[in-house]
């Protein structure tokens, strides 16, 4: 299988927030994200929570 | 290198109200971080072996009220088992968010410059306000991740949980505030039904 599903592809943008992706993980990915707004909002969601939460520790 | 001298009790002082909100995060209760800040402070004056210098008191404060939330967390586990009620099945929770064929029910939205958030006071009452909505376990996982920067082995640890339920909690955790801010500051951006 090629070809992920938006909950597939989510399930793997979350995960790299945990461990880098293996090489086929990251081409599937990529794959998918060339054709997918949804998830390239999500992914750019993701990174946005992170970073908020880190100031939100971080802030005084 | 010659050893800088302790820090007085004042200087450690000023560093509480960071302590105390690093540690109501963690711990969701506001007498609970009371008491490891305090447990945190004692132990930085009593033991001031670890003091590198005053650059770095909030860092090494930091490092001793980690280690301390996690006692603490351990202590409240034992006492009190976390509960799994029903709104903590995780898979269920993320399953609501696709069809059967793997698509978003919701495509997200386009969050524009999201950055200018942080520029907002308001903002960040909305971001503890949408943490605090999370189930409880999943809450704690996604903290010991974003905020205490511990790996996924660790939080398995910690939760005593499998690795792959870990990773689903996280996932979980994500996909909960991303909706929550999606709704309560991002307003209605999205919503867009995906066309099928």
């Amino acid at each position: 299988m090629i070809r992920l599903t938006c909950k597939d592809a989510a399930r793997l943008l979350s995960h790299a927030h945990e461990q880098p992706l293996g090489g086929w993980q990251r081409q599937r990915l990529r794959l998918h994200l060339a054709i997918c707004d949804g998830c390239v909002n999500f992914k750019r969601q993701l990174a946005f929570i992170r970073e908020a939460l880190r100031r939100l520790r971080d802030s005084e | 290198m010659p050893q800088e001298p302790a820090p007085s009790h004042a200087e450690l002082e000023q560093h509480r109200p960071y302590l105390l909100r690093y540690a109501r995060l963690q711990l969701r209760a506001a007498d609970a971080a009371e008491d490891v800040v305090q447990e945190t402070l004692l132990a930085a004056l009593e033991n001031k072996s670890g003091f590198a210098g005053r650059s770095q008191l909030r860092t090494w404060l930091t490092g001793i009220l980690k280690h301390k939330i996690i006692d603490q967390l351990r202590r409240q586990a034992r006492e009190a088992p976390l509960p799994a009620g029903p709104d903590e099945d995780p898979d269920a929770a993320i399953d609501a968010l696709f069809h059967a064929d793997g698509h978003w029910k919701e495509m997200p939205a386009d969050w524009g410059k999201p950055d200018e958030a942080f520029e907002n006071k308001a903002f960040w009452a909305v971001l503890e306000r949408c943490q605090e909505r999370l189930p409880v376990k999943t809450a704690r996982a996604f903290m010991l991740r974003e905020m205490m920067e511990l790996s996924t082995e660790e939080i398995c640890k910690e939760l005593a949980i499998t690795q792959t339920n870990c990773w689903v909690l996280l996932h979980r955790a994500r996909l909960g505030l991303r909706e929550c801010l999606g709704a309560l500051w991002f307003g209605n951006l999205g919503g867009r039904k995906k066309p099928r």
